[in-house]
């Protein structure tokens, strides 16, 4: 499964920023805003993707992703035979 | 007043807790995070560090602690829970308390002393301070730039429940005075019912002239006043 965890949109990002003004001063000047957030990668067991996303998106509300600060999204990567099977 | 401090793996201010607690005449005990019973304590406190290296977020590995399912009881029973710091972090991903703390806006570890202004002297943490009294403490974190919508920073207010704001020495609340970035400037708030208190600067590393401050001590002594027997 990936996992994308990203800033809520309008949320200062100083990473992002720092980022931002990193690439500017390498000559990149048109980029209007640069926001980082984390993938998480988790091999998981189950019946199908259905259960395996709905599994894993539970996972994100208890603890992956804070919902004052992140929005997650979620999909399944990889060796999806062995998910399936 | 009996004072319990939680060690998590990774946390690091808890001596100095013990320490400040004890100055004051409490009865004081570290809890191992894996303790399941908060019987008999007064006060619960959740000190600074990392737990559990800051991994994913900071606290959010802490809060599934087994002690923590006690710790939310406790506070939900009206218990005197105090979160410094990465306490602090802990309370916020809990639930105890609302909003999150993330990235300074410097994007540095800011470790100094700042000044706060006591806001709110109504609760069981801060009653034995003046109300617009200017404290220096130190702060020492990565993480405490305090966010929460709009909605709820208004409720915040209205409420009363912001107990510390970082101002400048004479007390005005300016852009440079913030370390973090924090919205409204917010240092320390509580939860609805005021018995959960959690704050980035700290208190137990102002107890002693020699250490340059001993603006922090107020935070014992109220808890002191409002919960203990033993005469000071």
């Amino acid at each position: 499964m990936e996992i994308l965890v990203k800033p809520r949109p309008g949320l200062l990002d100083p990473e992002g920023k720092a980022i931002h003004h990193a690439l500017r001063s390498l000559g990149w000047t048109d980029i209007s805003d640069v926001r980082v957030g984390k993938a998480i990668y988790i091999d998981l067991e189950a019946e199908d993707s259905v259960t395996a996303l709905e599994t894993t998106e539970a996972m994100c509300r208890k603890i992956l992703a804070n919902p004052v600060t992140e929005d997650f999204e979620v999909s399944v990567v990889g060796d999806t035979e062995r998910i399936t099977a | 007043m009996r004072v319990g401090v939680v060690t998590f793996p990774g946390s690091n201010c808890d001596y100095d807790l013990y320490k400040a607690a004890q100055q004051v005449g409490a009865d004081v005990e570290f809890i191992w995070h894996r303790q399941k019973s908060l019987d008999g304590y007064d006060v619960v406190m959740l000190p600074g560090g990392f737990s559990y290296g800051d991994y994913l977020r900071a606290g959010a590995i802490a809060r599934i602690s087994p002690v923590m399912e006690d710790i939310v009881g406790f506070a939900e029973n009206g218990g005197p829970v105090l979160g410094i710091c990465n306490g602090f972090q802990i309370l916020c991903e809990a639930g105890l308390l609302p909003g999150a703390l993330i990235r300074n806006v410097s994007l540095r570890f800011e470790s100094r002393d700042v000044h706060m202004l006591v806001e709110q002297t109504e609760t069981p943490f801060t009653s034995e301070y003046q109300k617009g009294q200017i404290l220096r403490i130190p702060i020492a974190h990565g993480e405490g730039n305090y966010e929460a919508d709009g909605q709820l920073l208004e409720q915040l207010e209205a409420e009363g429940r912001i107990v510390f704001r970082y101002v400048n020495r004479g007390g005005e609340m300016t852009e440079e005075a913030n370390p973090n970035g924090s919205r409204n400037s917010i240092a320390g708030l509580t939860n609805e019912s005021g018995n959960v208190l959690g704050m980035m600067p700290h208190p137990e590393r102002a107890m002693e002239e020699i250490l340059g401050s001993v603006d922090g001590m107020g935070v014992f002594l109220s808890l002191a006043a409002n919960l203990s027997t033993v005469v000071l």
